[in-house]
């Protein structure tokens, strides 16, 4: 019998998009762009994150009109935002048939309480995770994919840096335990006990994990799959760039030879300025996207 | 121990690797043409066929695959594996061009159309599981094309003597027998 929407359905979609780069973008034209780059997915979006930080106010789903615009445009699938916690939104973007939500903290949350219950949609969620007890809460509520929070639209990879090592190090930490310290370790990070079990049984997370949140330059990518992360999301990175046909064409093949220093040498001449980067320590606690939902 | 490729430029790498392993094979990654040399057979995973594309084209790796596949080395393609062996591709310009038959791309509608299900390959088994993610089928097959499955009325796995291709994801599950029968038959 022909099911949809299936555990495996959902997270396997996230599987065909390892090794490769989902980019931004605002409308058409630039999916074409991140298409012709050879983007695995595009996410739309009204504004790019270093924008929404500049435009300030409450940040909400983009208009379906411009979601509508992308998926006319590319044959690649295309991801859309919702707010944390936005039942409707997210009803709405399933409705409107985007390929993936991401349940994202680069819009103003919704609800300071509740993350979305993913497991009830036919379509996969992706969300963002600073450590395992995150990673594994947002997993218990049925995300199929998940990426690192990073630093939104600061071009600054230091803070996707913190969240791969650390998410890594704690399922390290978890595949190397015994069976019954489990269930403190479950307490500790606050994660569900079944998940830590699983995570242990097959030695990693069970859903891909992409960086995202300050991936600006070839090397920043590739520095990221060299922390092990599954593929790359660049938001703010490539269209805020001098040259975004070249700056996405080069993170797209700087993720796939992410060990070949060579070829990343080669693809990184002469790419013109990157997007201007943001230090972290700049951003006062309430402007750092990272610290919304929990 | 026969030796099998990976086309892993992106996509579902990790999940064929293992079930090779787990059916006592050698998987080699194939990102430049050298990793092609010395191959018993070449697989080409399920991922995003536009991408794979560009990288082929600008790592100079699609004439080399093309002349292996005329040479009769054994391909086994994946969803968008699939794609890429295709003589035609429907409303695309063709990748590989190597396998006889025509394929229509993201032939089930978007990813809340994705499905799964059990399907009865008589040359292979039955109640083998398929996973269905934003597939392609097989519009229609040359002369001499086997015809190995169909689901609702549409060729999802097809053999053209040395190539074997499918619309849907043997790899994302825990039933080998399709890579199995690639591996013993085929290779």
């Amino acid at each position: 019998m022909k099911q949809t929407g299936t555990e495996l359905v959902k997270r396997g979609m996230a599987e065909m998009q390892k090794g490769g780069v989902i980019m931004d973008v605002i409308n058409a034209e630039q999916a074409k762009i991140a298409e012709a780059a050879g983007a695995v997915a595009v996410m739309a979006l009204e504004r790019v994150p270093s924008d929404i930080r500049k435009a300030g106010g409450v940040a909400r789903m983009a208009d379906p009109r411009i979601v509508e615009e992308v998926m006319g445009a590319v044959s690649i699938p295309v991801m859309a935002k919702a707010r944390i916690g936005h039942i409707v939104e997210a009803r709405v973007l399933e409705a409107m048939g985007v390929d993936y939500i991401d349940e994202s903290e680069v819009l103003t949350p919704a609800d300071e309480e509740y993350h979305l219950l993913k497991s009830d949609y036919t379509v996969p969620f992706v969300c963002g995770c600073r450590d395992l007890g995150e990673a594994a809460r947002r997993i218990g509520e049925g995300a199929s994919m998940l990426r690192t929070k990073g630093e939104p639209g600061t071009g600054n990879i230091v803070e996707a840096v913190r969240h791969i090592r650390k998410v890594n190090a704690q399922v390290r930490k978890v595949v190397g335990m015994t069976e019954d310290e489990l269930m403190t370790e479950a307490k500790l990070l606050g994660a569900p006990f079944e998940l830590l079990r699983e995570i242990k049984r097959i030695g990693r997370l069970p859903v891909v994990n992409f960086a995202a949140g300050g991936v600006a330059t070839p090397a920043d990518a590739a520095l990221m799959m060299e922390l092990g992360a599954d593929g790359v999301f660049v938001g703010s990175g490539i269209f805020k760039s001098e040259n975004p046909e070249k700056f996405a064409r080069a993170i797209v093949e700087a993720t796939t030879h992410y060990k070949d220093y060579k070829i990343i040498a080669d693809i990184s001449k002469e790419l013109g300025v990157p997007m201007k980067g943001i230090d972290i320590a700049q951003l006062s606690l309430n402007e750092r996207m990272q610290e919304r939902g929990w | 121990m026969k030796k099998i490729g990976i086309l892993a430029l992106q996509g579902a790498v990790r999940e064929h690797v293992q079930m090779l392993e787990a059916l006592s094979c050698e998987a080699v990654l194939v990102k430049h043409v050298k990793d092609l040399a010395e191959l018993d057979a070449l697989i080409l995973p399920g991922g995003e066929s536009t991408t794979m594309r560009k990288l082929l084209n600008r790592y100079e790796l699609l004439a080399p695959i093309s002349v292996l596949a005329q040479q009769g080395l054994p391909m086994f393609g994946t969803c968008a594996g699939l794609i890429l062996l295709a003589k035609e591709v429907i409303d695309y310009e063709p990748h590989l061009g190597v396998m006889d038959v025509v394929v229509a791309r993201n032939s089930y509608g978007r990813q809340v159309d994705s499905f799964e299900i059990k399907l009865d390959i008589p040359a292979i088994g039955d109640a083998i599981s398929a996973v269905f993610i934003r597939a392609p089928h097989i519009v229609s097959v040359g002369k001499g094309i086997e015809i190995l499955a169909q689901y609702d009325g549409k060729i999802v796995l097809a053999r053209d003597g040395h190539l074997l291709g499918c619309s849907f994801h043997p790899e994302l599950t825990t039933d080998s027998r399709i890579l199995e029968y690639f591996v013993t038959s085929m290779v």
